[in-house]
């Protein structure tokens, strides 16, 4: 299936460390500015309970479930030890300053 | 019979110790005099560098207050300096023309600023850094100009400097060196520094020798040997001190550099003595508090007849008190005959050691970044211990067993008589006392009780470890880390945030050396609550270090949606608000309305971005349902319509939570009234709980109806709902300074002993003391967070939105 490209924000616009929920038809995201200025992307459901990943609290590289506190890699998804799983993750773009997802 | 007459010319830092400690030996024997040039009383002149960095007001420096000499029947001649004296007659006279006759004198006039003799050093804006005048000049100079320059990079240079940064100012630091501090540090040790405050925004132009200060009435800039400039609105002169003798000089004194002593204090004239910065003691003059005190202590004795030792000089150590760079030094540091060193240095931890070693023994320290053991290495070279039997790798690190090992470094095994505050001259022994005669819980109150800790500071970790080691039975367990990512525990960050004045996240993972440079969902909340209390007016909130009930005011649910509860204070609600709430409720459809635990009306399932519309449409205040804050006060019906009801548990609940309402504290705090001892409203589970009597109101805390059941333990009772009120904003407050985070009111009782916490709070002075500092940390930040999402449309984009893409 052909992706799209969807607009999310301005980078400025995305405060470091805090989780934007973005709904692109069925499909929830959570976007995410770490505090060194790298954007990421992942599906805003946790494995476990459906958590919403935007909520959740943003240290260095990961993000932690809001509801169980689940340790999960915003560069690849994977859910970290002693729990297990995976997060789908999204490609982004920055493009003059513009925060773009693929879905 | 009448008393003898002491005099004291120069109310500082040694002068008045030796006082101190006179009253402390016998407070009979004389009467005395103290004449002071400067208009303040007795002041800790350390903590100017603190003031500068914001770290500390005037007023908490002050060291004793006008009551003090009141106390002591002292007669302050004050801000008026003694300008001659008369060894001969005993006779001085001030300023303003007073003449005092004495049987026994001190001089105690310390040093001045040496002001460098290049032309333009009389311009406006050329000062010194030596005293609370000083201090206030820089401070309100700093509000109108841009640029400074601090000529000298020692000490007090860069302690001036880096307050000048904290000001706002662009800052360059002048030094005629090849490094930073050459006199304590070695050249690896002063280019660590360097590097260092360069991070923390201060400028260098080494090598650089000043020939001209440039300016027509006020400063402009500096000119230097090579013909550069440097521009510049004030110029700080740190380049050293000069003892202040003229008075001794004009009365006939003997006086090298300073004036001169002999091992009792005693200058050339009998019955005159001198201490402190002025002094001159074998040929050394010493610029640190600690030996003053020495002195102060043998002057003390001689003075009070008691058997004293002769003083012997003082070694001395230096550190800086500038936040992230922790530097020890003490003793030669110089390579030279017969003295060898040995030397490591982590590129990673950017830390740095070397000792210096002659006959076998270590006669000088220079430590960098990981100061750790500069206890082990002060104790080595204080008492002179033979380390032949060691390799170089056995000395240097922190190793267990030899020379003393890890053992020589932990201070819970050190004998009595071993000094703990250098500063102070403060014991072991001293503090252990305290603490368990006065039934001390922190180190401000250790600090408070012995002095110790309260100059430099460096020492106040060691204060915690000898709390810690009394305390031990009474604390169920050590204290471990708050999460994983440190084995530090929360009392020991909070000291430490205190201590080297950390006032943002960053600085605390950064200079606690936090495995996880960003924190965890547990440690980041706790360390944000931390620094709001410690520094509630320079700490600004982190949203992102708090928790997403907490971020986003409304409590998240298992299913991801968050839950609305509107303020009702006492339980009180009306028609129109009834009508309002069900109005909104059906309007967003919200899946459940419930009746809450304690007396709200909750709307459950609602979706984050509708959030800021609800709360605009019920506007209505919240009920802070989903914080670590004080929440609501649950009471009964009592006097307004009950029949056995005495007291009006409505009006004084209501009365509460007006008060206290949005305080943040360690954990939830829930708080109940009830009119009489039926306790309709389960008063003896609330953290803070109340149960109306026939002519006042007992008053319960540390209760919980929670996981863990405890009853409320009976504090006290009152009569008046004002004491009431007072009472519970006390124990916030100290609930607030001394809780854990995520701890409850009833661990934290028994871990703080309910007989201490019951003397603090029934104590009307520490009531008033801690009543203030609440009412100080929450000024201006009780709002309601629901009307500030409403009003702000740039919070609700960034924390509410969904973006539909
Ligand atoms: C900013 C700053 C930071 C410092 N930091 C440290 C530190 O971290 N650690 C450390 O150990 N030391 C530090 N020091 C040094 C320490 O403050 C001094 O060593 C100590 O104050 C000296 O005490 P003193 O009583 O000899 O002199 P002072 O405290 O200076 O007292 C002398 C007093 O005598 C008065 N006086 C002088 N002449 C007369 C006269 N004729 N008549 C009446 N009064 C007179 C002066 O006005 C002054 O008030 C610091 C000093 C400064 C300025
Ligand atoms: S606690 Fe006493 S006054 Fe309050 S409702 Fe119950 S019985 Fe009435």
């Amino acid at each position: 299936m052909p992706k799209t490209k969807v607009y999310v924000a301005r980078q400025e616009e995305l405060l470091p460390r805090i989780g934007y929920s973005v709904v692109c038809g069925e499909r929830k995201i959570a976007v995410f500015r770490l505090s060194d200025g790298r954007i990421k992307a992942l599906e805003n459901v946790s494995p476990y309970r459906q958590g919403p990943l935007a909520e959740g609290t943003v240290s260095g590289e990961y993000v932690y479930c809001p509801l169980y506190d689940w340790k999960i890699s915003l560069l690849d998804g994977q859910v970290q030890e002693p729990d297990h799983g995976t997060v789908a993750t999204f490609e982004t773009l920055l493009e003059d300053g513009k925060v773009y997802v693929w879905v | 019979m009448t008393r003898e007459k002491l005099l004291l010319i120069g109310n500082g830092m040694a002068g008045v110790r030796t006082i101190e400690e006179i009253l402390d030996r016998d407070a009979e024997r004389y009467d005395i005099t103290i004449i002071g040039e400067e208009n303040y009383t007795n002041y800790n002149r350390i903590m100017l560098s603190n003031v500068l960095q914001n770290k500390n007001t005037i007023e908490e420096i002050i060291t004793n207050p006008a009551s003090w000499y009141e106390e002591h029947r002292i007669e302050l001649v004050h801000h008026d300096p003694a300008v001659s004296l008369d060894a001969e007659s005993r006779k001085v006279r001030t300023q303003s023309g007073i003449e005092i006759s004495f049987d026994k004198c001190i001089l105690a006039t310390g040093s001045r600023s040496f002001i460098l003799p290049v032309e333009g050093s009389n311009l406006e804006g050329v000062l010194g850094f030596r005293t609370i005048d000083d201090t206030l000049n820089m401070l309100k100079t700093a509000k109108s100009y841009r640029k400074a320059a601090v000529i000298g990079g020692g000490l007090l240079g860069l302690e001036a400097a880096k307050g000048l940064v904290d000001q706002g100012m662009d800052v360059t630091v002048v030094h005629l060196e090849k490094w930073l501090m050459e006199t304590q540090l070695n050249e690896m040790a002063g280019k660590l520094l360097k590097a260092d405050l360069e991070q923390q925004g201060l400028k260098f132009l080494m090598e650089k020798k000043t020939s001209r200060i440039l300016g027509d009435t006020r400063v402009t800039g500096l000119e230097f040997s090579d013909g550069s400039i440097l521009e510049a609105d004030m110029v700080i002169m740190t380049v050293g001190i000069r003892p202040e003798t003229a008075l001794a000089r004009q009365a006939g004194l003997a006086v090298n550099r300073g004036i001169v002593v002999n091992d009792w204090m005693e200058t050339s004239a009998s019955g005159i003595y001198a201490v402190g910065e002025c002094a001159e003691h074998q040929g050394k003059v010493y610029g640190l508090v600690a030996p003053l005190f020495e002195q102060g202590k043998v002057l003390a004795d001689v003075l009070t007849g008691c058997e004293t030792a002769p003083y012997g000089g003082s070694t001395t150590y230096t550190s800086l008190k500038v936040s992230g760079c922790d530097l020890f030094s003490a003793g030669e540091i110089k390579e030279a005959d017969g003295v060898k060193s040995i030397e490591a240095y982590d590129g990673l931890a950017n830390s740095y050691k070397k000792l210096f070693i002659k006959d076998n023994r270590v006669v000088g320290i220079v430590l960098y970044g990981d100061i750790s053991e500069e206890n082990r290495y002060f104790k080595l070279l204080k008492q002179k211990q033979d380390i032949s039997a060691f390799t170089s790798v056995s000395v240097l690190p922190a190793g267990g067993g030899c020379c003393g090992g890890a053992a020589a470094d932990d201070v819970t095994q050190w004998a009595d008589d071993e000094t703990v505050c250098g500063c102070n001259g403060v014991t072991k022994g001293t503090v252990l006392q305290a603490i368990r005669d006065k039934d001390l819980k922190s180190v401000a109150e250790v600090t408070k009780a012995t002095k110790a800790g309260g100059s430099c500071g460096k020492c106040k970790g060691m204060i915690g470890d000898l709390l810690t080691y009394v305390l031990g039975d009474k604390v169920a367990t050590a204290p471990t880390g708050i999460c994983g990512c440190t084995d530090l525990s929360g009392d020991e960050i909070v000291l430490q945030i205190h201590e080297r004045g950390l006032t943002t996240t960053d600085e605390v993972y950064g200079q606690l050396g936090f495995r996880n440079r960003e924190g965890c969902p547990k440690c980041r909340p706790a360390i944000n609550f931390y620094l709001n209390v410690a520094f509630p007016k320079e700490h600004e909130d982190e949203p992102a270090s708090r928790f997403v009930n907490e971020r986003l005011h409304a409590n998240i649910q298992n299913n991801g949606t968050f839950s609305v509860i509107p303020r009702m204070r006492g339980g009180q609600t009306t028609p129109q608000q009834l009508m309002q709430i069900a109005r909104v409720a059906e309007k967003y459809e919200v899946p459940l309305v419930k009746v809450t635990g304690s007396q709200r009306i909750g709307l459950y399932g609602v979706k984050k971005e509708d959030l800021p519309n609800m709360w605009e449409e019920l506007d209505m205040t919240s009920a802070s349902a989903y914080a670590k804050a004080v929440r609501s006060v649950k009471t009964c019906v009592g006097a307004a319509f009950c029949r056995f009801g005495t007291q009006d548990s409505m009006g004084l609940g209501i009365k509460l939570e007006e008060r206290y309402e949005f305080i943040d504290t360690p954990h939830k705090f829930k708080m109940g009234v009830s009119a009489c001892p039926r306790s309709c409203a389960e008063t003896g589970v609330k953290d803070f709980g109340v149960i109306g009597v026939e002519n006042g109101f007992q008053i319960y805390i540390g209760g919980n109806g929670g996981t863990e059941v405890q009853e409320g333990q009976l504090l006290t009772t009152v009569e008046t709902e004002q004491e009431v009120i007072d009472i519970c904003g006390a124990f916030l407050q100290y609930y607030r300074e001394t809780g854990i985070y995520a701890e409850r009111t009833a661990p934290w009782l028994k871990r703080m002993g309910f007989d201490h916490v019951k003397s603090v709070l029934l104590s009307a002075e520490q009531r008033a003391e801690l009543l203030k500092r609440l009412d100080e940390a929450v000024e201006g930040k009780r709002n309601n967070p629901w009307r500030q999402v409403v009003e702000d449309p740039k919070l609700q984009k960034d924390l509410y939105a969904v973006i539909r893409g």
